[in-house]
C-alpha cells in the first residue's frame, strides 16, 4: 500500500512499508518460538512409551472389535428410538419455549429493551453455555433417570441455540414490509402474524431442522449419564469390554445421524 | 378534508426534517410533493399516519384530530388512508391474494386473518381490484415472482381494498422504468378520479409529476416553498427547490408521441 518515488523518478509501490514488514516478521519469530518451546514442554511431560505403543493397542481393540455382534441388534431397536425420540420431542419442546425467547430478545420486537431484552439475552446465554451431558446430570437428580430426563436436557440445551439463530432472523427482515402492514390498521398481532412471520418462517425451519440433527448426535451420549437412549447400552457394553457390542452401536449411531442429516438436508432444500 | 397544521418532526439525531409545515388538501384532491431527497418528504407522509410520530402540530382527517388519537382509534383511522410504497413492501412470501386481503387486516379480528377467512364480499373486492389493475391470473401467484410493475399494481389494490379516503403514496415509480412509471402514476391518477380519493403523491421525477396531477407542492429542507399549478412551476423555482440546474428540458410539456410510446 506504499507508493515510492525513487531518485529517478520512477514510482514503486510494495504492499506493506519497511516497518510494516519487520514487524510481521518479528512476530512470526516469536510465534515459532513459542510454538518450539511448547512442544518440548508437552514432550518433557508425555511418556512416550504409551504413545508409541498406541497403534498396536489400537489395532488390538479393532481385532477384538471386529466383527460387529450383528444378533445384538435385538436389543437395540429400543434404545435408538428411545434416542430419536429424545431428540425430537427435545427440538419441539424447546422450540415452543425458543419463540417467545426470541421476540423479546429481538431489538425490534422485544417490548422493553432496557428490561426484557436483557432478561431473554440470559436465558439464551444460560441455556446454551451448559453442556446437554450437564444438564441431563442434574435433570437425572432432579427427575430421576429415565428418557423424561432426556427429553428435558435437549429441550434446555437447545433453546439458546433457537432462539439466538431465530432473533437475530427477526432483527433481519425488511422492515418496510412491517410498516406496510402497520398502515392498514392491522393490529400488532396482526402486523406479527402478516409482516414478520411469514419473513422468519424459512429461517424458523432451517432452524428446527438443523437442531434437530444436532440433537439427534447429543441424544446418542445423554445414556451414559442414565437419561435414556442408546447410550445407556454403549456405556454398559463399555464397561464390560463387549469390543464387538461397541462395533455395532457405534455402526447405529452412524446411520442415525447420516439419516437425521439426510431429512435436515432435504427439508432445508425443500424451504430454501 | 386533510390539514396539517404548524406540524413540526424533529429526529432523536436533532435533524428538523419538517419545520412547522402548513397545508390543507380537499377532497378528492391529487398533489404531488416534489423536493429533493431528504427534503422530508417521507417523512410528511408518514406522520399523516403516524408511522413517524410528529414532535408538534396537528393532523385532521375529516375533522378527526390524527394526531390525538389513542392506539386503538388510531388504527380504526389508519384503515381511512391507503398507502403505496416505493419498494411496492410486499409481503414477498406471501400470495397476491394474501397481500391484497392485508388491506383488510383493520376490519377484521386476529383469528379469522390467521386462518385467512375473510369475509366473502372483501375476496370479491380483492377479485375486482386485481381484474382493474389487470392482474386477475396472478392472485395465486407468490408476490416475489411478480416483476416490479406488476407488484407496484398489487400494492395499490392492497392500499384501495381499505376503502380509503387518502391515499399517502411515497415514490411509487422510483424503482420501476419510464413505461411502468407512467402506467402506474396513470393508474394511480385514474382510480383516485374513479373513487373521488385524494391523494399525496411523493415523487422525484418533476415532469412525471407534471403530466398527471392538479397541484404541486414543493419541499425544501422541511419548509414548504411551493404551492401551486404544474404549469407555475418555472426554472427559477426549481432552482429554488434543488438547487442549481438546467431545468429547461424538465418543464417542456410532453409531446404526444412520447404519450403514445409510454401506453
Amino acid at each position: 500500500m506504499v507508493t515510492h518515488t525513487q531518485t529517478d523518478g520512477t514510482r514503486t509501490w510494495s504492499r506493506r512499508t519497511q516497518k510494516q514488514s519487520l514487524i510481521r516478521w518479528v512476530a512470526w519469530l516469536i510465534g515459532v518460538a513459542v510454538f518450539v518451546f511448547c512442544w518440548n514442554r508437552i514432550s518433557e511431560v508425555t511418556t512416550w512409551f504409551f504413545v508409541w505403543d498406541a497403534p498396536r493397542i489400537a489395532g488390538d481393540i479393532f481385532g477384538r472389535a471386529t466383527p460387529p455382534r450383528w444378533s445384538y441388534i435385538d436389543q437395540l431397536w429400543g434404545p435408538i428410538w428411545d434416542t430419536l425420540n429424545i431428540a425430537t420431542l427435545g427440538t419441539i419442546i424447546s422450540l415452543m419455549l425458543a419463540v417467545p425467547v426470541a421476540f423479546l430478545a429481538a431489538r425490534n420486537t422485544t417490548p422493553s429493551k432496557m428490561f426484557i431484552r436483557p432478561i431473554a439475552l440470559f436465558i439464551i446465554v444460560a441455556t446454551r453455555s451448559i453442556n446437554s451431558l450437564i444438564w441431563a446430570l442434574l435433570l437425572i437428580a432432579i427427575i430421576g433417570p429415565g428418557v423424561f430426563a432426556g427429553i428435558v436436557a435437549i429441550a434446555i440445551r437447545s433453546i439458546g441455540f433457537c432462539a439466538k439463530l431465530l432473533y437475530e432472523a427477526i432483527e433481519e427482515i425488511n422492515e418496510t414490509q412491517v410498516e406496510a402492514i402497520t398502515a392498514t390498521g392491522a393490529s400488532r398481532w396482526q402486523v406479527m402474524l402478516y409482516g414478520v412471520v411469514p419473513q422468519i418462517l424459512p429461517a424458523f425451519a432451517g432452524i428446527a431442522v438443523f437442531r434437530w440433527d444436532i440433537n439427534i448426535r447429543e441424544s446418542t451420549v445423554l445414556g451414559l449419564v442414565g437419561a435414556g437412549g442408546i447410550g445407556l447400552q454403549l456405556s454398559a457394553s463399555l464397561n464390560v469390554l463387549a469390543w464387538p457390542q461397541v462395533t455395532l452401536i457405534l455402526l447405529v449411531i452412524l446411520v442415525a445421524v447420516v439419516v437425521g442429516e439426510w431429512v435436515s438436508a432435504k427439508v432445508r432444500g425443500a424451504i430454501i | 378534508m386533510l390539514k396539517l397544521d404548524k406540524l413540526v418532526k424533529t429526529y432523536n439525531t436533532g435533524d428538523q426534517a419538517l419545520k412547522s409545515v402548513v397545508l390543507e388538501i380537499p377532497q378528492g384532491q391529487v398533489l404531488a410533493l416534489i423536493g429533493p431527497s431528504g427534503a422530508g418528504k417521507s417523512t410528511l407522509i408518514r406522520c399523516i399516519n403516524r408511522l413517524v410520530e410528529p414532535t408538534s402540530g396537528t393532523v385532521h382527517l375529516d375533522g378527526v384530530e390524527l394526531t390525538r388519537l389513542g392506539s386503538g382509534a388510531l388504527r380504526r383511522d389508519r384503515r381511512r388512508m391507503g398507502m403505496i410504497f416505493q419498494e411496492y413492501a410486499l409481503v414477498e412470501r406471501l400470495t397476491v391474494m394474501e397481500n391484497v386481503l392485508s388491506g383488510r387486516l383493520g376490519y377484521v379480528g386476529f383469528w379469522r386473518s390467521f386462518l385467512r377467512k375473510f369475509p366473502q364480499s372483501d375476496v370479491d373486492n380483492a377479485y375486482r381490484l386485481l381484474d382493474r389493475v389487470g392482474l386477475l391470473h396472478m392472485a395465486d401467484k407468490r408476490a416475489d415472482e411478480l416483476s416490479g410493475g406488476q407488484r407496484q399494481r398489487v400494492g395499490i389494490c392492497r392500499a384501495l381494498i381499505q376503502d380509503p379516503a387518502l391515499l399517502l403514496v411515497d415514490e411509487p415509480t422510483a424503482s420501476l422504468d419510464p413505461k411502468t412509471s407512467r402506467q402506474i402514476m396513470r393508474l394511480i391518477v385514474e382510480l383516485c378520479s374513479e373513487r373521488g380519493l385524494a391523494a399525496i403523491i411523493n415523487i422525484h421525477d418533476v415532469a412525471l409529476a407534471k403530466m398527471f396531477v392538479q397541484r404541486v407542492v414543493g419541499l425544501e429542507s422541511g419548509a414548504i416553498v411551493f404551492d401551486g399549478a404544474p404549469d407555475d412551476l418555472t426554472p427559477d423555482m426549481l432552482t429554488h427547490i434543488y438547487g442549481e440546474e438546467d431545468w429547461e428540458a424538465t418543464i417542456e410539456k410532453v409531446t404526444d408521441a412520447e404519450e403514445e410510446a409510454a401506453q
